[in-house]
C-alpha cells in the first residue's frame, strides 16, 4: 500500500511585505505549508514502520512546484506525482479538491491520503474533506496520532474539548495537526539525493472533468490598519513607568 | 434563502442564530442525538429539529453528518447552511459543501448583506490580510468562527423530530478522553500575559503566572508552546488556530510575532513587546518595546510590582 501526501505550494508568508495595505509578493519564494510538513512526515514514519511501501508527494500548482518539491523529496518523500497549471498556485479550493482527486486517482495502490488540517496560507482546511468527499472515501481530520492494523486505520483525533480514538477502513483521507510530530531537517545527502528522485509531472490540461467554475468572489484582500506607538523603553522600570501612567497596571 | 444551522456545541449554534439574523433570516436548526442541545436552543427561541438515530449516527463520521445535513437541509428548504468553525464544524464544511455542490467559506468572522449578497470577512494569507468575500452558487456553506457574534437569546421555541434516510456510519468510536478542563477564557481577558518560545523551560513558567496575577491578567501563549513543548493547554494559544483576543492590555514575552500569532492580538488596545530581538517582527505591532531577556526582565517586574 502507498500513502500519498498532498501539500500546497505557498509564498513564504513571513517575506510577504505589505504596502498600502496590499500584500506584495515579488521575489517571495515559495515553500510548502508548515503542517503540510506533518503530514509527510507521518507518513514517512509508515513507511519507516514498514506500514507504506512509497510515499508519494502530490501537489498542484505552478511549475516551480518541480523546484518546491525537491525540500519533501529531501525530508523523505519517495516519489512526487504533480499537477502544473499556470492558475494553480492560490486556486480556490473547490477547484484543488477536484485536481488533487483525479490525481490520487492516477497513483496506483493509495491507502491512504494525508494532508494538513489547513494550508499555511489561506487556512480554509476545505480541500482534504472535499477530496475524501469526491473520492467517495471515509475521513478523519486533525488527527494527532495515526496507526495502521491491516486495512484500518487507527486515528486519534484531537478536538477543542476532547481526543476521540476512531476506526476507519481504508482507503480513507486523513489531516493531521502540526502536535502530531516534528518534522526531520533532511541532511546534505538527502538533499542532494531528493534531485533524482522520480517525478512524474503532468499538465492540469490532461485531467479530465474538473469544473473550474469560481464558487467564491473577492471583493478585496487588505491588512488591517494599524497604527501602534512604537515606543522604545530602555528598562523595566521604565516601561512599568509607562504602563502605570495609561492606567493599565 | 432559508437557513439551516448545525453545531455539535449549543453555545456555538446560539452564535449562529445570531449570525442569522445578521443577514435577515431567522434559522431552523438540527440536532443530532442530543436532547439537551435541543431544549436549551428551544428555549432560546429556536426552531429546532431533532433527529434521534442514536445509534445510526455517529457524530465522528463527517461523511454521515454531512449526508444527514445535507438530507435536512433538502427536507426544511434551505439553500444556506451555517456551521459553527470549531473542529469538527471545520472538518464538516468541506464535505457539506462539495455533497451540496455549494461554494464554501470557513472561519468567517463577520457577515453582512451588501448589494443582495452575503459578504464575508476572513483571515487570509495566514493572517497578514482580512479578505472579504462571497459564495457565488445558491447553495452556501458557510462556517462560523467562534465568538464572532453573541449568543441568541429569545424565547419560546420548539422542537420537532425529524425523520431522516440515513446512510450507515463508516467510522467507528473506540474510545473518547475529555481533555482536563481549562476554566481560563484568554478571549475573554481584560489582560494577557502571553509567553513564546522565548521561555527557556516549563520551570520558568511560575514567575510569569506570578507576573499575570500581580496586574490581574491571565497567562496566554504562542502555539508551539502549547502544541509543540505541551507546557500549557491549547486553549490558550492565541492566533490563527487558536484564539482571537482584544484585551486592553497585552504583554508578549519572547514571541517572534508571525502573522499566524498576530492575528489573534492586533486587536489589543496596547501592547507590550520584550524580546531579546531588537528587530523581531513583534516590535513593529507593539505600543511598547523593550529589548531585553524575558526571564531577567520578567523578575525585575514582579519586584518593582511589589
Ligand atoms: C496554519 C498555521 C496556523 C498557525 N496558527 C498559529 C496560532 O494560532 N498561534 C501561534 O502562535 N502560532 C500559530 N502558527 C505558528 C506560527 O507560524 C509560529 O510558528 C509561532 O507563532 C511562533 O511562536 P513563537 O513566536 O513563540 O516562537 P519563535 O518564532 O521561535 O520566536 C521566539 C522569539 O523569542 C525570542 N527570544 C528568544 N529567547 C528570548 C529571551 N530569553 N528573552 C526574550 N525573547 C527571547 C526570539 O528572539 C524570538 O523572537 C500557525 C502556523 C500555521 C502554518
Amino acid at each position: 500500500m502507498n500513502v500519498v501526501v498532498a501539500m500546497k505550494q505557498i509564498p513564504d508568508l513571513q517575506q510577504i511585505r505589505i504596502k498600502n495595505r496590499q500584500p506584495v509578493f515579488d521575489d517571495v519564494p515559495l515553500t510548502f505549508g508548515t503542517i503540510d510538513k506533518n503530514a509527510l512526515e507521518a507518513g514517512v514514519m509508515l513507511k519507516e514502520n514498514n506500514l507504506a511501501e512509497k510515499v508519494i508527494v502530490l501537489a498542484a500548482g505552478s511549475e516551480d512546484l518541480e523546484d518546491t518539491v525537491k525540500e519533501a523529496l529531501a525530508a523523505g518523500g519517495d516519489e512526487a506525482f504533480l499537477i502544473v497549471g499556470d492558475d494553480l498556485n492560490g486556486a480556490e479550493s473547490s477547484i484543488i479538491a477536484q485536481v488533487l482527486a483525479a490525481g490520487v486517482k492516477k497513483i496506483d495502490d493509495v491507502g491512504l491520503l494525508l494532508l494538513g488540517e489547513g494550508s499555511g496560507d489561506n487556512y480554509s482546511g476545505q480541500v482534504g474533506s472535499r477530496i475524501a468527499e469526491i473520492l467517495g472515501w471515509p475521513q478523519v481530520g486533525y488527527a494527532g496520532a495515526i496507526k495502521l492494523e491491516g486495512n484500518k486505520a487507527i486515528v486519534t483525533r484531537v478536538l477543542e474539548d476532547a481526543e476521540e480514538v476512531v476506526e476507519v477502513a481504508l482507503p480513507a483521507v486523513i489531516t493531521v495537526v502540526s502536535g502530531i510530530n516534528e518534522p526531520r531537517i533532511p541532511s546534505v545527502t538527502q538533499i542532494l539525493k531528493a534531485g533524482k528522485k522520480p517525478k512524474e509531472v503532468i499538465e492540469e490540461d490532461e485531467l479530465d472533468g474538473i469544473n473550474k467554475e469560481a464558487l467564491i468572489t473577492t471583493v478585496s484582500n487588505l491588512a488591517p490598519e494599524s497604527d501602534r506607538k512604537r515606543i522604545v523603553v530602555k528598562n523595566v522600570a521604565e516601561l512599568v513607568d509607562k504602563l502605570r501612567s495609561e492606567n493599565m497596571i | 434563502m432559508a437557513v439551516l444551522i448545525f453545531s455539535d456545541k449549543a453555545n456555538l449554534a446560539l452564535e449562529l442564530l445570531t449570525a442569522a439574523e445578521a443577514i435577515g433570516e431567522k434559522a431552523k436548526i438540527l440536532v443530532i442525538n442530543d436532547d439537551e442541545q435541543a431544549e436549551i436552543l428551544a428555549h432560546a427561541g429556536a426552531e429546532v429539529y431533532k433527529i434521534n438515530n442514536n445509534n445510526d449516527v455517529v457524530l465522528a463520521d463527517t461523511a454521515q453528518i454531512a449526508a444527514v445535513v445535507k438530507e435536512a437541509a433538502c427536507k426544511l428548504g434551505a439553500d444556506i447552511v451555517l456551521l459553527s468553525s470549531n473542529r469538527r464544524g471545520k472538518e464538516l464544511a468541506g464535505r457539506l459543501a462539495q455533497k451540496m455542490g455549494a461554494g464554501c467559506l470557513t472561519d468567517v468572522s463577520s457577515m453582512e448583506i451588501n448589494g443582495g449578497r452575503i459578504e464575508c470577512k476572513r483571515n487570509a494569507l495566514g493572517g497578514a490580510t482580512v479578505a472579504t468575500q462571497y459564495i457565488n452558487t445558491d447553495k452556501k456553506v458557510i462556517a462560523v468562527a467562534p465568538r464572532s457574534f453573541a449568543p441568541y437569546a429569545g424565547s419560546g421555541g420548539k422542537v420537532e423530530e425529524l425523520a431522516l434516510d440515513l446512510p450507515a456510519a463508516a467510522v467507528k468510536v473506540l474510545e473518547v478522553k475529555a481533555k482536563e478542563t481549562d476554566t481560563v477564557d484568554i478571549a475573554a481577558a481584560d489582560k494577557l500575559v502571553a509567553v513564546g518560545q522565548g521561555l527557556n523551560s516549563k520551570e520558568d513558567l511560575p514567575m510569569i503566572e506570578e507576573l499575570a496575577k500581580k496586574i490581574g491578567a491571565e497567562v496566554a501563549c504562542s502555539k508551539p508552546l502549547a502544541t509543540d513543548k505541551k507546557w500549557l493547554p491549547e486553549e490558550r494559544v492565541i492566533g490563527l488556530s487558536g484564539k482571537i483576543c482584544k484585551p486592553e492590555l497585552a504583554i508578549l514575552l519572547g514571541i517572534s510575532g508571525q502573522v499566524q500569532f498576530t492575528v489573534g492580538i492586533r486587536d489589543a488596545k496596547v501592547i507590550v513587546a520584550i524580546n531579546t530581538d531588537e528587530n523581531a517582527n513583534i516590535n513593529a505591532m507593539a505600543d511598547y518595546i523593550l529589548t531585553a531577556d524575558l526571564h531577567e526582565a520578567v523578575k525585575e517586574m514582579n519586584k518593582l510590582l511589589g
